[in-house]
């Protein structure tokens, strides 16, 4: 089963492109593995480092509106797989991005912007820290000293993809 | 209360609905190329579930990188093609053969009104032209396509835009869609079916559809449709004359994927487009749009005529028209894919390549090559290139490199001046 969070990575922009998670030049790599070392290569923000030990570290990501917008390329959801980042929360997603994550058996998981306000209360504290349970769809932050814990909603069609650990054996048990 | 195109296709194909609101449709087109499908393909082999649902329902082109560019092109397209061998797909493009996949799809009269198609490609809604419902999909989604010929959807609402009036001298459906998309922002059609009617959209050939519903992605919806009607019966003609007495008759059957008179829409969009002017973007967003007055003069390094949105027949016309007897700016590199074979071989017949070549354009073969740039007409950082294609992500045709959208009349007239520049005075 995977584990759904770990440190915290913010990223405070709406509509970051699936360019910006994975350039398109490196499609070219025929294993997830090898996307590896490009999480977030493009991605240009005050304060982020795609190259440094808190984006290689992070075990989940908060952004804002239209996360994964662009390409259908599951290379997306994959270099966070492959970096140990199995869930991203945001305002909302691009659905092909969104519906990948799920597909991969991972979380996409969507909370009202004030939601995600408060989530980036915690953005200055070093040691910002999220535990996502799928099962109960709870999510708890933790850092600065100071806790919070919120529901979410999942369709229980994507809650059945990530308790079954994705789509391909989902669907060919079933159809 | 009617029903929607997409909501008739929904039904229509409905093979389970597993929870309240998700629906999982039975596929008719399943299109593959070599940048998303190879890992599908070795997922499917890793879990000895090396099979094809349908030999005949799964399409497959190498489009992205041909001729490939180095081992791990030509692996991806080793993969592809030994596939494509192995299970006997007939329909699977190689070089001589290979065009954009969203060009030569529909060029090979494979998307039928009511179909559902799905790709491992975001702009795999161009195909809704033909009142398809049509959708990109992750590797995944494509490895469930190709194993068992079905995809889940949540049921998408309709967007309904009317494009009321008629476009202006020197305006095309790319002006048009550039000013939907400014119209419903980049992420304004998520999960909605973006359909597009009304007497411009009736007046269009099946080319300006497609460009159409090219971008439905860019504001995020999930496919862009047209409802089926004579034109798209003359277009399919060749492929479908066996099936139907006459085309009255074709016209007829394929009125019922049309949305009913009463169909509820999610909302409804008018927009009079009798006044709109040459459009272009101008930052990193395809919902960022300003006319081509207000751009005029920014100095551009290349010029790109093709792609899935814009590499067809009719735009090498309108672009040849405007470059003939004309040079391009020394200070711009001009590059044009023609995006299939048989596009390729009309401009020859038509000496519409002989144009663009003596303007002092490179034509390349059909590939998708420049527009995210993976292969051919990558940009150096901080060059600017006016693009036929359909997305000016930051870098998206090469790290530092800015892309503005525009038609390829805009494209044209911008390579004449070396800076973008409006199409209306060389018409």
């Amino acid at each position: 089963m995977k584990k759904f969070g770990g440190p915290a990575l913010f990223l405070d922009r709406s509509d970051i492109n699936t360019d910006e998670i994975i350039p398109a030049k490196y499609l070219t790599e025929i294993t997830k593995e090898d996307l590896k070392p490009y999480l977030l290569e493009d991605l240009k923000l005050p304060g982020f480092d795609p190259k440094s030990d808190k984006t290689f570290g992070a075990g989940a990501v908060v952004t804002r509106a239209n996360f994964g917008c662009g390409s259908s390329r599951e290379h997306a959801p994959w270099v966070f797989e492959v970096n140990g980042i199995h869930v991203v929360i945001a305002e909302s997603f691009a659905r092909i991005f969104r519906q990948n994550m799920f597909n991969c058996g991972m979380a996409a998981i969507e909370l009202a912007p004030e939601q995600i306000d408060r989530l980036f209360t915690f953005a200055d504290a070093a040691d910002a820290t999220i535990e996502v349970d799928v099962a109960n769809t709870t999510l708890t932050i933790k850092g600065g000293g100071r806790e919070e814990s919120m529901q979410f909603e999942i369709s229980p069609f994507d809650k059945a993809l990530v308790l079954a650990g994705g789509w391909v054996d989902y669907a060919d048990s079933k159809y | 209360m009617g029903m929607t195109t997409a909501q008739k296709i929904f039904a229509a194909h409905l093979v389970d609905e597993p929870f309240a609101g998700t629906k999982v449709l039975g596929i008719d087109v399943v299109m593959c190329h070599e940048i998303t499908t190879p890992i599908a393909i070795a997922d499917l082999m890793a879990r000895g579930k090396d099979r094809v649902f349908d030999t005949t329902k799964i399409k497959a082109v190498i489009d992205h990188v041909t001729p490939s560019k180095d081992s791990k092109t030509a692996t991806q397209a080793k993969m592809l093609r030994d596939w494509a061998r192995r299970h006997e797909i007939k329909d699977f493009f190689d070089i001589g053969a290979n065009g954009v996949c969203h060009a030569i799809f529909p060029e090979k009269g494979f998307i039928r009104p009511g179909n559902t198609v799905i790709m491992g490609d975001s702009h795999t809604c161009t195909h809704g032209a033909f009142g398809a419902f049509a959708a990109g999909v992750g590797t995944t989604d494509l490895e469930v396509g190709i194993l068992k010929g079905v995809c889940a959807f949540r049921e998408p609402k309709t967007i309904r835009i009317n494009l009321n009036g008629t476009l202006p001298k020197g305006v095309y459906a790319k002006d048009a869609i550039l000013r939907v998309i400014s119209e419903l922002t980049v992420n304004g059609a998520t999960d909605r079916v973006i359909e597009f009617g009304g007497p411009i959209v009736d007046a269009m050939t099946m080319e300006s559809r497609m460009t159409l519903c090219n971008m439905a992605i860019e504001a995020g919806g999930t496919s862009g449709i047209c409802a089926p009607d004579r034109v798209t019966v003359d277009y399919l003609w060749p492929f479908i004359s066996d099936s139907f007495a006459s085309k009255e008759a074709a016209v007829a059957e394929y009125a019922k994927w049309a949305s009913d008179a009463d169909a509820e829409y999610d909302k409804v969009i008018d927009l009079d487009l009798s006044n709109l002017t040459p459009l272009c973007t101008f930052g990193y967003k395809p919902d960022q749009v300003k006319s081509i007055e207000e751009m005029a003069g920014t100095p551009v390094d290349q010029v790109y005529v093709g792609s899935c949105t814009n590499g067809r027949i009719e735009d090498l016309r309108v672009a040849a028209q405007i470059l003939k007897g004309k040079k391009i700016a020394p200070t711009v590199r001009g590059i044009l894919s023609p995006a299939t074979p048989q596009i390729y071989k009309e401009a020859v017949a038509e000496g519409l390549i002989q144009t663009f070549m003596d303007a002092g354009f490179c034509v390349t073969n059909p590939t998708c090559g420049a527009c995210l740039g993976m292969s051919n007409g990558v940009l150096a950082e901080g060059e600017v290139c006016a693009s036929t294609t359909n997305r000016n992500f930051m870098g998206r045709m090469g790290k530092g490199g800015m892309v503005h959208l525009l038609s390829p009349a805009t494209a044209a007239a911008s390579a004449i001046e070396g800076k973008l520049a409006d199409p209306r005075k060389y018409l």
